[in-house]
């Protein structure tokens, strides 16, 4: 009834051509963004920061990244957490040796650094594909995560191999270091995903984006119309681990604080962001925000539950939580093979008939 | 989806919220996982503690403690959801049993005012009052421990090391880095030389660093390890028939369930150990007030074993610093400030621990403003697999501080001009 094309008409070409051509649709994001900046600030505490809106933010510029990789050029990467990995170090190392300078820019620069070192375990995708490429990217994830253990400079020589990330602020407020509140670091997460998403998406909707998505369709067919296979291969390692990059500075420098590599950024790490992708709905932006809070919100709504409701033992809780995600991944992939985003699109399709379906 | 879970995570969390006035100490355990098999004594013991203080005592002068147990899965992520989901019920104390999450809570403890006890864990140079406000590592550190081992095998060699190799064998994460610092400069002092060999996160492969072990025939391997680690390299250590009395366990690395999956062959294998184990007369009360009135922490089979025993240990130090803290500030209804005053000011005699049930269960040390670590000694035990039990071989050893003091300093240090800390206590 509200949710339909009728009677919302088009006047120009930039109308005709913008994401979102359901009016209903358009609102409903304008609602969602005034809901994340205007009134989530004023009422988030640190455990809602911490447990569950700042890493579910920085998941899912993971998710959107590895999205445009494996989702939107079709090359699957299992390197995630090493390039995640790329951005903490890079972004520790940039603020420890250029303190004044802001930290917006530190994390800007632990994205292009990543981008140049996705591009560097990009090349082997012009040339392999499929599960031989997801081996070469495995192989990124090991030697990443060993040459941040193995080369004390990239820890400044710290007895321990752990990075920590000092106090920086943005216009005087603290957004890392300990003394940050729960609205500063939401609000630092929640921009650079509003823009990060942002970009992501129109280059999905333009020239390079549809370069990657032929390559992801019929690579061969792709070159014979003319698509360049290096530059949209390599273009698309380079977005993918921009994005995976700055996800992994915020992850250190705001969300954690202080980072082991090996257990912040080890093989589970890409496979959880790759679980994400594929739960939310491959070739999707709101299919990896939807994985990313799947799989970041439903493990602490367990436990609050079964510990803190039912007041069952820890260990048992975290055990039925690990079998619940888990079954529902599987129920969610057996009823809907796509993902979320798939169940969101036939719930489209659903409203605008709704309510005369025939 | 997501705007569904967030209400509904919001809705289970607000329910989860009870209020009290009892003195709040929050167990950030973990029962599941490959570092289960330590988390599990560990945890129970910790929080049989404060059961038998509220079944024998009627709590520390007067008020209930109340243990939240949080699961942690030893993974800092976790760690840090459990750390904000308590700290709003008036925690007292944490203890994570974990170096990793120690590294991520200092500065936020720090920030909020709560004081962190790492019971010979966490970052070594929070033995450093003077800079570390908040955190505590009594009665032992990690460089002790390291400093302990090695003059263990000094008094073994008739003083002199020189010319002997002892390998390291570490869990590659920040816990197992911390020694490697303290054995360099021991290797200088004392002429032997120091290899070192990782073991990645969990450590049930280990078949390349035996092999080089092999190799390489160290006079003595001395091992950091966590978890599963322990068990794989005990059985390792026995495959290549390595002597187990040549093989030095630090105090993770020396428990009950570490040996015995070697069976007959882990026979002889040392560990250090920063508290006596034995028949404590406490477990007699814990039984009684704790185990067989129903309230016993997990399955109750752990009573006595090593980590369970440090476990109590733990809270046993945290109760003894909530009575110090009542009688400084005069009042049972103690704060995490007024518990932090209680932490630097707790003085461990063995008359005390005498009183407790529990004699000779640690060292005696006293807590003051600028030395947060204790008096640094530790035993060394030897696993005797026909009888089942860890013997020990020595009384409690010093370990040299003359080492160890400057390292400590200038780790503080580095860390205080990073965090623009003043220095307290001048």
């Amino acid at each position: 009834m509200f949710y339909r094309e009728a009677g919302d008409f088009k006047t120009s070409y930039v109308d005709d051509g913008q994401t979102f051509p359901i009016k209903f649709d358009r609102m409903r994001y304008y609602v969602v963004l005034a809901v994340a900046f205007g009134v989530v600030p004023f009422v988030i505490n640190d455990y809602w920061a911490s447990a569950v809106f700042v890493p579910f933010l920085i998941y899912a510029i993971a998710a959107i990244g590895l999205n445009i990789l494996t989702g939107y050029c079709g090359q699957v990467s299992l390197g995630t957490g090493g390039f995640m990995a790329v951005g903490a170090y890079a972004c520790y190392k940039l603020m420890t040796g250029f303190p004044d300078i802001n930290i917006v820019f530190h994390v800007l620069g632990a994205g292009f650094v990543t981008a140049g070192v996705g591009v560097l375990f990009g090349l082997p995708s012009l040339r392999i594909k499929g599960f031989y490429l997801a081996v070469a990217t495995l192989a990124a994830q090991f030697f990443l995560v060993w040459l941040f253990n193995k080369v004390p400079w990239f820890y400044n020589y710290s007895a321990s191999g752990q990075i920590n990330a000092p106090e920086r602020t943005v216009f005087n407020v603290p957004v890392t270091g300990p003394n940050t509140d729960a609205w500063a670091k939401y609000m630092m997460c929640l921009v650079f995903l509003v823009v990060l998403a942002w970009v992501a998406r129109n280059l999905t909707r333009g020239t390079i984006g549809r370069s990657w998505m032929a390559i992801r369709d019929m690579d061969i067919a792709a070159e014979i119309i003319g698509v360049n296979p290096l530059k949209a291969k390599l273009t698309a390692f380079a977005v993918s681990s921009f994005f995976v990059g700055i996800a992994g500075a915020l992850f250190f420098s705001v969300y954690l604080g202080a980072v082991e590599v090996g257990e912040a950024f080890g093989i589970n790490k890409s496979f959880l962001i790759l679980f994400m992708i594929i739960i939310g709905g491959l070739g999707s932006i709101f299919g990896s925000l939807a994985g990313a809070a799947f799989l970041v919100l439903l493990p602490v709504l367990l436990k609050n539950l079964l510990v803190g409701t039912l007041g069952w033992p820890t260990d048992l809780a975290a055990h039925l939580e690990l079998m619940i995600v888990g079954g529902l991944i599987i129920v969610f992939l057996i009823a809907e093979p796509h993902g979320l985003a798939q169940l969101w699109r036939i719930a489209k399709e659903k409203l605008r008939l709704w309510p005369f379906p025939h | 989806m997501k705007k569904t879970l967030a209400t509904l995570a919001l809705g289970a969390a607000m329910a989860a919220g009870p209020a009290a006035a009892d003195l709040v100490f929050p167990d950030l355990s973990y029962r599941t996982g490959p570092y289960a098999a330590g988390g599990i004594p560990f945890s129970d013991g910790y929080q049989d503690y404060f059961a038998l203080v509220n079944a024998r005592d009627g709590g520390i002068g007067g008020v209930p403690a109340k243990v939240i147990e949080c699961e942690t899965g030893y993974n800092t992520e976790k760690g840090v959801e459990c750390y904000e989901a308590t700290k709003g019920e008036g925690a007292l104390i944490y203890q994570p049993l974990s170096t990793g999450i120690t590294y991520q809570l200092i500065p936020k403890v720090t920030a909020d005012g709560i004081p962190l006890h790492t019971l010979g864990y966490g970052r070594t140079s929070a033995a450093n009052g003077k800079v570390f406000s908040n955190v505590f590592n009594y009665p032992a550190n990690y460089w002790d421990g390291a400093s302990v081992a090695i003059n263990y095998l000094l008094s073994e060699n008739g003083g002199s090391l020189d010319g002997k190799t002892i390998t390291l064998l570490y869990h590659n994460s920040a816990y197992g880095k911390e020694p490697i610092r303290t054995l360099e400069e021991l290797s200088k002092k004392h002429g032997f030389t120091l290899t070192t060999i990782a073991v990645d996160h969990p450590g049930q492969e280990q078949k390349s660093q035996w092999l080089q072990i092999r190799r390489e025939r160290p006079d003595y391997v001395v091992m950091w390890g966590w978890g599963v680690m322990n068990q794989v390299a005990i059985q390792e250590a026995a495959n290549i028939r390595f002597p187990m009395e040549n093989f030095i366990g630090n105090w993770w690395a020396g428990a009950e369930h570490d040996v015995t999956p070697a069976g007959e062959a882990a026979n002889g294998y040392k560990a250090l150990n920063m508290n006596r184990i034995g028949d404590l007369p406490v477990f007699a009360d814990i039984k009684q007030y704790v185990h067989d009135a129903g309230n016993a922490a997990g399955d109750g089979s752990n009573v006595g074993s090593v980590l369970y025993t440090r476990g109590m240990y733990a809270a046993m130090l945290a109760v003894e610093a909530a009575k110090t803290a009542q009688e400084i500030h005069g009042t049972p209804d103690i704060t995490a400030a007024m518990m932090r005053d209680g932490m630097e000011a707790l003085e461990m005699t063995d008359a005390k621990m005498e009183a407790l049930g529990v004699p000779g269960i640690g060292p005696e040390f006293n807590v003051d403003c600028a030395n947060h670590g204790g008096s640094g000694m530790a035993i060394v035990q030897q696993w005797d697999a026909s009888a089942q039990t860890w013997t020990p071989l020595t009384d409690y050893l010093e370990s040299d501080a003359e080492v160890i003091d400057p390292l400590v300093l200038e780790d503080s240090a580095a860390f205080a001009a990073e965090n623009n800390i003043a220095e307290r206590c001048n």
